[in-house]
């Protein structure tokens, strides 16, 4: 459907052109001047500046494992964050725990974990899915590497960054 | 052997000398402008531009990098070596000819403008202009003309139809607004009556600029005829600055490359060292046409209260210096006056929306020709009926 623009009213001041330009080259210099004078401050100096600080609580970075406060593994392997995990990312090879052992109900434990972080979309899917609370999203953003292989976090990769976090375990409950 | 005693030797080893140091002043200029360009956008736009190159002196054994002034200063010299070493792809659709000779056509216009253009008084006595030709402006109008060759022909031998457009556009663009360029300073050579750059100087450094009467030497009262004059003077400056901003392709005149249609324009198929002629081409033209402002407008070397290269003129106790510190400080004024230009060519690039292609040929064929034309018959009457 064609329609029809309706062009604005001009002053014949504004239909000079060359005042208005001169007014445009203002507001221009007026930029120019704050920014040179510190007046604005908009851009941060990434490397040197950073907003760790101002990062909300809420903030979904690298995805890790973390440990109990006895220093145990949190992660049982059943396999729901890498089953649930939309671009699969994760990819965990579980073992089984021996019948002897006094843990032998849990069954399984990670023998293998790795996480893609090239393939990872920080959705905090993982974490969300997780029924030991084992595997948390942490505040770091900055992931780099040289090569693919560096960017695959491995198991104690994982703990390295997710650390040790306090509060019920049901796995190394043993009236659960 | 007659031949070579007859031989000039002196004018052709200055010659030489002076070519050298201009050529090395204008392609340093070139990339500073470019780096200023950046920086002055980024300011306007509340961001900060290129501020980390430094340079990198720790390679040579100092302790620390050098990085002066708001840092970024070492980005020029790293752009002009990411341009040397990329890979010069030239496409199988092309004419290789035309293709070829296009870039060295565009640069090479523009620096052989650059010879007549008076930059600095005498140096030693010699005079500080590489050819001193009595057709000083007409010179210049004829090579930038030429210089749209380089960009017709890269428009068309590229092949491609975003770059034959930006050729097509350019070509007509020139078209329209040398004729602007050319009959705005007519009432210049009306007033003056020569066309030689380096007398429009020096008359410039007797009589005030052409622009600022009131800088006569020092500050003095103009005459009746020069503030009359003043008028057609300033109607011919503001047209010849509009014209000039077209012929060297910038903003609000950016048709040729308007990245936004054209893709990139007509060097849309050109990488590497060709794209980057093009590049330094269009600065160079930029610092090309300020120097023909700054000469013909604003004094050209001229400083008010400072003597020239021999040592005339200017105030009397300056005069203890030796002349050729005079002369180097004219070399600097003029260049200072330039790159003063240049910031304003950036400073507008970066305020104003482009053109519709209409407006452009509009404001061209029915403003700044008939306003131009006026004025010629204006200059005349005033010249003719206003005692001097």
């Amino acid at each position: 459907m064609a329609y029809t623009v309706t062009r604005p009213k001009l002053t014949i001041w504004e239909k000079m052109y060359l005042p208005q330009v001169v007014g445009g080259l203002i507001i221009t210099l007026r930029h120019f001047k704050n920014m040179i004078t510190g007046k604005t401050r908009v851009v941060m100096q990434y490397p040197e500046e950073k907003w760790d600080t101002s990062m909300p609580p809420y903030y979904r970075g690298a995805p890790a494992l973390v440990k109990d406060e006895k220093g145990r593994e949190r992660c049982v392997a059943c396999q729901m964050c890498e089953f649930i995990c939309p671009p699969r990312a994760i990819r965990i090879h579980p073992g089984e725990l021996p019948a002897e052992s006094k843990w032998s109900k849990v069954e399984k434990f990670p023998q293998a974990f790795d996480i893609d972080m090239t393939r990872c979309i920080y959705c905090g899917m993982c974490e969300e899915v997780c029924p030991e609370q084992a595997i948390f999203l942490r505040k770091d953003y900055a992931i780099t590497g040289f090569s693919r292989d560096q960017m695959v976090h491995d198991k104690k990769k994982l703990y390295e960054i997710g650390g040790t976090l306090e509060g019920l375990v049901f796995k190394w409950n043993p009236l659960k | 052997m007659d031949l070579i005693y007859s031989i000039d030797w002196i004018l052709i080893l200055t010659s030489i000398a002076k070519t050298i140091a201009v050529l090395v002043i204008v392609l340093t200029m070139v990339s500073y402008t470019v780096y200023a360009e950046r920086r002055v956008c980024a300011l306007i736009q509340d961001r900060l531009g290129p501020n980390r190159v430094g340079f990198p002196v720790t390679l040579f054994g100092a302790k620390k990098d050098f990085s002066p002034f708001l840092g970024g200063l070492g980005q020029p010299i790293a752009d002009a070596v990411k341009l040397l070493l990329k890979e010069d792809f030239t496409p199988a659709h092309v004419n290789k000819f035309y293709y070829w000779i296009a870039p060295a056509l565009g640069i090479g216009a523009v620096i052989v403008s650059l010879a007549v253009i008076p930059f600095g008084s005498t140096l030693f006595g010699f005079p500080m202009c590489i050819a001193n030709v009595n057709i000083g402006p007409l010179f210049i109008f004829a090579f930038s003309s030429l210089g749209v060759y380089g960009i017709v022909l890269a428009g068309w031998s590229s092949n491609s139809k975003y770059s034959f457009l930006g050729g097509i556009r350019s070509s007509s663009q020139m078209i329209s607004y040398e004729l602007c360029l050319g009959l705005s300073v007519i009432p210049l050579f009306l007033i003056l009556g020569t066309l030689n750059l380096t007398d429009i100087v020096n008359y410039q450094a007797k009589n005030g600029w052409l622009l600022l009467p009131l800088l006569k030497g020092g500050i003095g009262f103009p005459h009746l005829s020069q503030i009359v004059l003043w008028i057609p003077i300033f109607i011919s400056f503001v047209i010849f600055t509009i014209s000039m901003f077209a012929e060297t392709n910038r903003l609000p005149f950016d048709l040729p490359e308007a990245e936004q249609e054209l893709v990139g324009g007509y060097h849309t198929e050109y990488s590497s060292m060709k794209f980057a002629l093009f590049f330094l081409g269009e600065y160079a033209a930029m610092i090309a046409g300020s120097s023909l402002i700054v000469t013909l407008f604003l004094g050209g070397w001229s400083c008010p209260f400072i003597p020239d290269g021999a040592g005339n003129g200017g105030l009397e106790f300056l005069h203890i210096f030796p002349a050729p510190i005079w002369g180097l400080v004219n070399i600097a004024v003029f260049f200072g006056k330039v790159a003063l230009l240049l910031l304003f060519f950036i400073w507008v690039r970066w305020t104003l929306p482009r053109f519709r292609y209409d407006q452009l040929m509009r404001l061209g064929w029915i403003f700044f020709f008939e306003i131009a034309l006026a004025n010629v018959f204006l200059t005349a009457f005033i010249l003719a009926f206003i005692p001097k």
